[in-house]
């Protein structure tokens, strides 16, 4: 396995220790169990957002902690979710005693987890609530749809929503209502390899593509042969917009993510094309973001997300953020 | 009662689990390579791990069947994560509800154990049988342990037909489409791969009827 590491099983550990040096003046990271946390936390009178995700998908979900958006942010093992410990700590650490909101990724585990995780943090008297995540329009059925990209957006949009003193409900409301607005979906040309595994999750023949992947490492809905940076588009944006059902003068924020082991030079091609799609139609590109949100180790390959925007969205977005991976 | 399954039987069941999931850790892995996402061996091996430090530890698990479990719970939902974390740890949190202070059950209190372990699991995960989870290793071998109890068969014989069950279903899963799981995502291309939670869900009834069918007979005998 070709990878900059130590010790396979302390991968995850020791890039985590590494962030932790790196980012020190904005946040802090707790061991065993563990968490990252911003600085200044708890901030009392302040609705809490907490989110959590397995390692690998960097810099989802620990480099979004810092003002504007995450308090606390749960990295679990490689690929692997958080546990309900950890969740449970850093409630503790930084609850400013006005809720908190757990942002929760649809995946089996990660949702089981965070379910355990409420019930204990209730039985302690936190006033806890969640959103779920579930973007993916590679999956039909819509409740079993993966969170993808969508929790990004619902991070930022929520975080700054309780950064400007907002009540809980309010918080909560506005986090259903941009998962609600969200679509994501991706493609992979490479598999990726987990430290833990040693070789890629599946093969693929340099000439072919994997539709639908999630982030991580599995292979996807179908596989295909590979097609052009436009064709790639056409394939994606086809389902989102439909499903989003975007109508003339809209307005949407724009997600283009490399999935970790795609250059932003072909990014960048991508949103060319994503533009020039959303022009035609005469859908309003508002907000963008381009470069790598949120990965699968070293997977070559992208995902597009599409938030429908109205005012108050926008302005949340707009709203300032100090976070290692979103700042403005 | 000679017919009793002890504390003792049930550490040795626990151990014995411990011991056969990291012994299969990559074939655990491979399988989650094909239809998940590749962490199953690395996680089960991690709650293992722990679960082997807990039991050399007996203070920390207590004196009775009920503590034992609660405490292996724990263990398991505070290092496993994925899915298997809450949903092993679900089985024997619910397990261990109605023995309390007990230091030896019957086979039929053994099977009523099981039973609630498996209700753990299905209120935790909502799947049912047939959705390719590791309740189509757990759920048949809850109904052969039952059904073997109303025979009247003994601990080892009544134990190795959940264990003939398990294996069943462990194997059918292969058949089986996933409508519940990491493996779902893949749609009909799940179809001919074995369940790897159903799979370390068959040694866990493996390991029981070695530690607590084996052990009753001899006993017994
Ligand atoms: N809802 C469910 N009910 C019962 N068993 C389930 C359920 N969901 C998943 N499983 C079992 O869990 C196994 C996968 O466990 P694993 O530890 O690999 O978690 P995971 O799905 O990868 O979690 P994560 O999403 O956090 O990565 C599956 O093979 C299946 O048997
Ligand atoms: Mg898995």
């Amino acid at each position: 396995m070709q990878k900059i590491i130590n010790n396979p099983a302390d991968a995850a550990l020791e890039s985590l220790q590494g962030f932790e040096f790196a980012f020190r003046r904005l946040l802090r990271v707790s061991y065993n169990p563990n968490f990252v946390w911003r600085r200044d936390a708890p901030v009392a009178g302040k609705v809490s957002i907490i989110s959590g995700s397995g390692s690998g998908h960097e810099p989802l979900n620990i480099g979004y902690v810092g003002p504007g958006m995450l308090d606390a942010a749960c990295p679990g093992a490689v690929f692997t979710s958080p546990t309900p410990d950890q969740y449970l700590a850093a409630i503790r650490a930084i609850y400013g005693g006005a809720g908190a909101l757990f942002v929760v990724k649809n995946f089996g585990g990660g949702v089981l987890n965070t379910e355990v995780a409420l019930e204990l943090a209730r039985e302690e008297g936190y006033n806890v609530a969640s959103v779920l995540i579930h973007d993916d329009v590679s999956i039909d059925q819509s409740d079993n749809r993966r969170g993808m990209g969508a929790a990004i957006l619902v991070e930022k949009i929520a975080g700054a929503a309780a950064e400007a003193g907002r009540p809980l409900d309010e918080v909560v409301t506005l986090a259903q209502r941009t998962s609600s607005q969200a679509r994501s979906m991706a493609v992979a040309l490479s598999s990726c390899t987990s430290p833990y595994v040693g070789h890629p999750t599946f093969n693929l023949p340099s000439d072919q593509m994997e539709v639908g992947v999630g982030i991580h490492g599995e292979p996807g809905r179908y596989r295909t042969a590979l097609v052009s940076a436009n064709q790639i588009v056409d394939i994606l944006m086809e389902p989102i917009v439909r499903d989003l059902a975007l109508q003339a003068d809209e307005r949407v924020l724009v997600l283009v993510s490399g999935l970790g082991g795609t250059p932003r030079q072909e990014l960048f091609i991508v949103f060319r094309h994503i533009y020039d799609l959303l022009q035609q139609r005469s859908i309003i590109v508002e907000r963008q973001l381009v470069g790598n949100y949120i990965t699968s180790l070293d997977m070559a390959g992208c995902m597009v997300t599409l938030l429908r925007l109205d005012p108050e969205l926008t302005s949340l977005w707009d709203a300032p953020v100090h976070t290692p991976a979103l700042h403005w | 009662m000679s017919q009793d399954i002890t504390l003792a039987q049930f550490r040795r069941w626990l151990s014995l689990f411990a011991e056969q999931v990291q012994e299969q850790v990559d074939l655990l892995t491979e399988l989650d390579a094909a239809i998940g996402d590749a962490d199953h061996g690395a996680n089960m091996q991690r709650g293992m791990r722990k679960v082997q430090e807990r039991l050399q530890d007996p203070t920390a698990t207590g004196g009775d069947i009920g503590s034992l479990f609660r405490s292996i719970a724990m263990t398991l939902i505070s290092t496993v994560g994925g899915a298997a974390g809450p949903l092993f740890g679900a089985f024997f949190l619910r397990a261990a509800k109605d023995v309390d202070g007990t230091d030896a059950v019957s086979l039929e209190q053994l099977a009523a154990m099981f039973r609630s372990g498996l209700e753990g699991v299905q209120q935790r995960g909502k799947a049912q049988i047939e959705e390719k989870t590791m309740i189509d290793a757990l759920q048949p071998a809850v109904e052969a342990l039952e059904a073997a109890v109303a025979e009247g068969l003994d601990a080892a014989a009544a134990l190795d037909r959940a264990l003939e069950a398990a294996r069943r279903g462990m194997l059918h899963t292969a058949e089986l489409q996933a409508s519940k799981g990491r493996a779902s995502y893949l749609g009909p291309r799940s179809i001919g791969h074995q369940d790897p939670g159903a799979t370390s869900a068959f040694y866990l009834i493996q390991s029981a009827a070695a530690a607590l069918g084996r052990q009753a007979q001899a006993e017994e005998s």
